[in-house]
């Protein structure tokens, strides 16, 4: 198990320089001086020639690939000359929001896709398998800013039932940070229970034509136990690598439903870095996501090990 | 070839996301025809009106004259159904270009790391490096490093797809020439670039006509996310992502120019995915076991 954990985390490491150099390009192929696109539009020649001394760039290139992934790996993403800050700090002040919006509408997901796919699955072809499949097809067509904005409308503005926009911390207490995560994680949930209620669906559909099944109606377990302890437990191992692999998704869907619910978190971020063309801030979103999205499929492939005792590494 | 149409008409999700798209497609390209204005003129006079009504309206030509306004005036009085049906041009381009792009692209790097072992171990790597990054991100940061064209968003939104192209073709080139058809093309001394274009592209093109049609969703959701953030294309060039931007401001007073351009971009994505699940059927029933039911 270790030696699985320690390949698992070595397979990681090119993975993660392939990100790195990608984002280290991003700079590059922006037209003009590089020191001069970090140091933005209010810089002073001071300011360009320090950047430029920094940033080694009169070194060959992999020299000053190999001198920005130094600081990088000690943790220093550069500054931020439109916030006025340095990025890590920055990315760190708006990751709460994003992350409770995250896990927020990943157990809303799951709460609600694993059912319905489960129960899609065991009236095969049923009206609810075909409702299901027919929303899910929807589910990936419909913008998620299109979701958000009809739900604001309805639930917000028709009968003021929820606050528009907006966030509050957790640390002012549970009922308002709820409160103000309801439409943004219903609007990001969206794909995200298109995509888990199908593979569920898919999954469990293929458990139940297994032996096991029938051995267990034959003893007279009552039908629920066997959706749930039979098939769905065998069907874990997809469902829970589509967990993973959709939070790519999911991030696509953060930094929209952050902009039109107003939401102070890394997708706002982002999307003012854009407009600042602030690109040491775009930088670090993008490490920051690709590095978490690595750190979850690492979680997922270790979780395999609980989920099906057939598989030891 | 004919057998195959037959069948995908056959299929009624098909034959129903077909139907749309093709009368979107005409839409786009008679749009000067369809009772438009130039979709950037704008009317001061009749700014934010409502859908359905009829006014007195200033042309371009300046000319004063009744109008019904089918869907509308925007804030600063620009007709909003001109700039919904200039904007089904913009939508149906970015899909199409960017599924050509990231299919070819793709293509030639899965032909590649199929069969050539030595480039297999390196371009595979830096496709998993591609893949971690949220897609969106990196489109959204190489739109800001580029500028937005429509050239450039249409290569931004490809790249993130390409990975997936690779592995799909890689896939099918690896299982492909084990075939003895191959092993019979080398043994008469088919030249290699041959054997790749001859033989395992022609039985890669179903998956890869389904694969293109789920790019070509994703590219129009894709652009319509980047011009709903104010990062696509300029508002004179009208999209129905940035016609949804703008309508963004005077949402709470004026949602219809929400719901227009909203309505029509989730039917043409719906068009395409039924389109996808369609040839899918038809064409490659493998296709669900082999991407194991994920499909993006």
């Amino acid at each position: 198990m270790l030696a699985y954990i320690l390949k698992r985390l070595a397979a990681t490491i090119p993975v993660l320089a392939v990100v790195a150099f990608v984002v280290f390009l991003l700079i590059r192929i922006v037209p003009g001086d590089p020191a001069a696109v970090i140091a933005g539009n209010m810089a002073t020649n001071e300011d360009i020639a320090r950047i430029r001394a920094e940033l080694g760039l009169e070194r060959p290139f992999l020299a000053q690939f190999a001198l920005w992934l130094a600081g990088l790996v000690s943790g220093d993403l550069g500054q931020s000359f439109f916030f006025k800050q340095d990025v890590i700090a920055l990315i760190a002040g708006r990751v709460g929001p994003t992350l409770s919006l995250a896990l927020v509408t990943i157990v809303l997901t799951v709460l609600v896709a694993v059912p319905l796919g489960t129960l899609a699955a065991w009236r095969h072809g049923g009206l609810l398998d075909r409702l299901l499949m027919g929303l899910s097809v929807a589910g990936f067509s419909i913008p998620v800013f299109v979701i958000g904005y009809l739900l604001v409308y309805l639930l917000a503005m028709r009968i003021d039932l929820l606050p528009v926009q907006g966030y509050r911390p957790l640390a002012a207490g549970l009922g308002p940070w709820l409160q103000h995560l309801v439409l943004p994680s219903i609007t990001l949930s969206s794909v995200y229970v298109a995509l888990i209620a199908r593979v569920t669906r898919a999954s469990v559909a293929e458990a139940l034509t297994e032996d096991y099944v029938r051995t267990a109606r034959a003893k007279g377990l009552p039908e629920w136990r066997v959706l749930v302890r039979h098939a769905l437990a065998n069907a874990a191992v997809p469902i829970v690598t589509v967990i993973g692999i959709g939070f790519a998704l999911l991030v696509g869907g953060v930094v929209v439903t952050e902009s039109v619910f107003s939401i102070p978190g890394l997708g706002t971020l982002t999307v003012d870095a854009v407009l600042a063309r602030d690109f040491p801030v775009i930088q670090g979103v993008i490490l920051f996501f690709s590095l978490l999205y690595v750190l979850i499929n690492l979680v997922v492939d270790l979780s395999y090990v609980a989920l099906d005792p057939r598989i030891r590494y | 070839m004919r057998a195959a149409a037959h069948r995908v008409l056959a299929n009624g999700a098909a034959r129903f996301g077909l139907t749309v798209l093709l009368v979107l497609c005409l839409v786009a390209l008679a749009a000067p025809w369809l009772g438009t204005v130039d979709p950037a003129w704008l009317d001061a006079v009749n700014m934010n009106q409502k859908p359905l009504t009829t006014v007195e309206w200033t042309g371009p030509d300046n000319q004063t004259a009744p109008r019904t306004l089918w869907m509308g005036t925007d804030s600063f009085g620009r007709d909003v159904y001109s700039r919904v049906v200039y904007g089904a041009r913009v939508s149906l381009v970015v899909g199409i270009a960017v599924a050509l792009v990231a299919l070819s692209a793709g293509t030639v790097c899965g032909l590649l790391a199929g069969y050539f072992r030595a480039i297999d171990a390196v371009l595979m790597r830096v496709m998993d490096g591609l893949m971690a990054i949220p897609g969106i991100l990196l489109a959204i940061a190489l739109v800001a490093a580029w500028g937005a064209s429509l050239a450039t968003v249409i290569i931004a939104i490809a790249i993130p797809e390409i990975p997936r192209v690779t592995r799909l073709v890689r896939s099918l080139t690896l299982s492909i020439r084990e075939e003895p058809y191959i092993e019979a093309a080398i043994s008469v001394g088919t030249p290699t670039w041959k054997i790749l274009l001859r033989h395992v592209l022609p039985n890669a093109i179903a998956p890869l006509i389904v694969q293109g049609t789920y790019v070509c969703a994703s590219a129009i959701l894709l652009e319509a996310i980047l011009s709903f953030l104010g990062l696509g294309l300029p508002s004179e060039i009208p999209t129905w992502g940035n016609i949804m931007a703008e309508a963004r401001v005077t949402f709470s007073q004026h949602p219809h120019n929400m719901l227009f351009p909203g309505l029509l971009l989730s039917a043409t994505v719906l068009a395409v995915n039924l389109l996808g699940d369609g040839l899918r059927d038809t064409l490659d029933p493998k296709f669900m076991k082999r991407t194991e039911g994920a499909r993006r």
